[in-house]
């Protein structure tokens, strides 16, 4: 049993982490808590599905789909709030409750457009492989979701370290102001950003949809809720905190749920918490008074 | 003019007057349209909508039209009662329809019941619902009817010896089918191997799946809403786990067989209706529900329909005077009269018992089919 477990562990964690990727980054570099990750990453999973059911296009076209789909939609939002939020140089906890409004109303019009009812991948779409050792069993899917989260979270990593627009955006999020003067285009990276979130996001969108198989206008929220947990865990807009991040709430959930009572998931999970950042306040990865991205 | 003749144009002019004003029944309609809950309500307005269209294109209830006043309610308590204060006292509805919710109908309940309106829920299954009063009406079916057959007849056909339980424990709904399956396995003396919970928004079970797993039972319990139901299926058939399953009321959908297509065969689920019942009237609703919607409807489109028809006979027996509480009083005494064959079969009334010595409104009185899944369907069990 404990095996498997652990394999469930492994999948939930990995993906808690892929949705804090894009909701890390954006806070790295933009330092706004962008509320409306959970609803850019619903909008993912739409894309994609509407791509699969009335475009009839192949997995990998849906996949992409979406990663543009949420994407402009990450670019619209920062286009028409963020931006002109930091024109004004509005506080902190401004952008933050403007992008729960954004929630709000991509959430209202997606059950317009969409529908309330809970929507599935037709079944010919599923990857049906299955490794089976003895009594444990991986689904393709499943090994797919946590290699998609390792590697992308490799790549953004990479990107951060080692390339031009890397060391920028680290310039950025040390200090915008400085960036602008050294003539780094700061608005452009900030829509970069904007726009790989909200790709992240919906890629994330997608992933999760298959493999719990079920996308509704309401499926952010709780991931959402999730990933905060996941983000000031590992360290906020800290790329390697949200995989760790992940991963650390995803198996205290599941070894709680399989060993101690299927009531005290959360609790645990949410109690460690606590108990880290009574320890470390600033998160596993976080450093005290300095930006990272 | 003299007296008697002056007296007698007033009467003919407020005849006149309550003859316009009677033209139309207007009947509010307090559902979740949006939010969580919205995925039953939204079947469920439509469902009453279907039922006024086709009631209203047969010339209405003794000639007056249908007029339902739609309000989203959110499926929060809150709202319920803000929806039926403004329906009761601003548009002055004869009866309300709803909430969605049974959390819902416990708080808005007793609005109702003050004001001596109808509230009619349709969906609301939690025990104690009618307790609010004698102006609450359900035609929805209680789970402890339901359930000690399905148990029963799953336990025969299968040769169970243990099960194991699983339920979401912060839904009013899936809580109250656990805690009457909980008493019906008391009952039955049968042994429970484990019980897992899950939340609202759960998407993985297969922690739990897993622990159930290695607790090697013969059949599973499950107290859950379809759509979660279908998935704690497929996990569990992706996890290895091969035994039956066996259902609260929430399995009844058509999604069921969308997410978990063959994993869940062999299923035992009872209930008061199913999209495959043969009955002329549910094959009529079936039917009309999909042209006009484009989507297969679920159990609570089919009670909201029968809901409407059964208030409509109930109007039929009413005569309208005008006089809104004494209408709304005589709908009250009409309501418990009536028995119709509808989508979900024969229905009648039967009064909750008293509690606290105050009158108590009124339960369905249905009996539950029992189904089993085959071949991605409903099929009626009849034994083999």
């Amino acid at each position: 049993m404990l095996e498997q477990q652990l394999i469930n562990a492994l999948t939930l964690g990995s993906v808690y982490a892929l949705f804090a990727l894009g909701f890390t980054l954006v806070f790295g570099v933009l330092e706004v808590i962008n509320l409306s990750h959970g609803a850019v990453f619903m909008v993912g999973a739409y894309a994609a599905m509407t791509a699969v059911t009335r475009f009839h296009a192949p997995l990998g076209v849906a996949i992409l789909a979406a990663l543009v789909v949420s994407g402009l939609l990450g670019l619209t939002i920062d286009a028409l709030i963020l931006r002109r939020l930091r024109a004004r140089k509005a506080p902190h906890l401004i952008p933050m409750i403007a992008t729960l409004g954004v929630t709000t109303m991509v959430t209202s019009a997606a059950q317009g457009l969409f529908g309330v009812e809970v929507q599935r991948f037709p079944e010919a779409m599923l990857p049906t492989g299955e490794f089976v050792f003895g009594e444990v069993h991986l689904r393709t899917l499943e090994l797919g979701i946590v290699a998609v989260a390792f590697l992308l979270m490799a790549l953004l990593f990479g990107v951060m370290r080692y390339t031009r627009q890397g060391r920028a955006l680290r310039a950025i999020a040390e200090s915008p102001k400085a960036a602008a003067l050294l003539g780094i285009n700061v608005e452009g990276l900030f829509m970069l950003t904007s726009f790989s979130a909200a790709a992240l996001g919906g890629v994330a969108g997608v992933l999760i949809g298959l493999d719990f198989n079920a996308v509704t206008p309401m499926m952010g929220a709780p991931i959402l809720h999730k990933g905060i947990a996941v983000v000031i865990l590992g360290g906020m807009g800290d790329i390697r905190g949200a995989l760790f991040g992940g991963l650390f709430l995803g198996f205290a959930e599941v070894l709680s749920k399989a060993y101690l009572s299927s009531q005290m998931g959360d609790a645990v999970a949410f109690g460690l918490l606590f108990l880290i950042l009574l320890v470390r306040p600033v998160g596993l990865f976080g450093r005290v008074l300095e930006r990272k991205a | 003019m003299n007296r008697v003749s002056k007296h007698f144009s007033l009467a003919l002019a407020g005849l006149l007057a309550v003859t316009a004003v009677a033209g139309d029944l207007k009947i509010g309609v307090a559902e979740a349209l949006t939010g969580g809950a919205a995925q039953y309500g939204v079947p469920i307005r439509n469902g009453f909508q279907l039922a006024a269209d086709e009631i209203n294109a047969k010339g209405g209830v003794n000639g007056n039209k249908l007029v339902l006043v739609i309000e989203d309610e959110q499926g929060k308590k809150e709202e319920a009662i803000n929806v039926f204060k403004k329906l009761i006292f601003q548009d002055k509805v004869l009866m309300i329809f709803g909430p969605t919710l049974s959390n819902s109908m416990f708080a808005a309940g007793p609005v109702a019941n003050a004001a001596k309106v109808v509230a009619f829920g349709t969906s609301n299954t939690a025990n104690g619902i009618t307790e609010v009063g004698p102006y609450v009406f359900r035609n929805s079916v209680m789970e402890s009817d339901v359930l000690p057959v399905t148990v029963s007849t799953a336990v025969k056909h299968y040769k169970i010896k243990k099960v194991a339980v699983i339920y979401g424990n912060d839904d009013a709904f899936t809580k109250s089918g656990y805690d009457v399956f909980k008493k019906v396995l008391e009952d039955q003396k049968i042994p429970v191997t484990t019980t897992e919970t899950y939340v609202k928004g759960d998407v993985d079970f297969k922690a739990q799946l897993t622990k159930i797993k290695a607790t090697n039972p013969d059949a599973i319990i499950c107290s859950g809403l379809a759509e979660e139901a279908a998935n704690i299926i497929v996990q569990a058939r992706g996890l290895g786990l091969k035994v039956p399953f066996i259902g609260g009321n929430g399995f009844n959908s058509p999604k069921m067989f969308e997410v978990s297509k063959t994993a869940g065969e062999g299923t035992f689920v009872g209930s008061p209706w199913a999209n495959t019942n043969p009955n002329a009237a549910n094959q009529h609703f079936v039917a009309a529900y999909k042209a006009k919607y484009g989507s297969d409807p679920n159990q609570f489109a089919a009670q909201a329909y029968d809901a409407m028809t059964i208030a409509a006979a109930a109007l039929k027996t009413v005569k309208i005077t005008g006089n809104l509480p004494a209408d709304r009083q005589a709908l009250q005494e009409a309501l418990p009269k009536v028995s119709i064959t509808g989508a979900t079969g024969p229905f009648k009334f039967r009064q909750a018992a008293p509690k606290d010595g105050k009158p108590s409104g009124y339960d369905a009185d249905q009996k539950p089919f029992i189904y089993v899944i085959r071949d991605g369907k409903f099929v009626l069990f009849t034994g083999k």
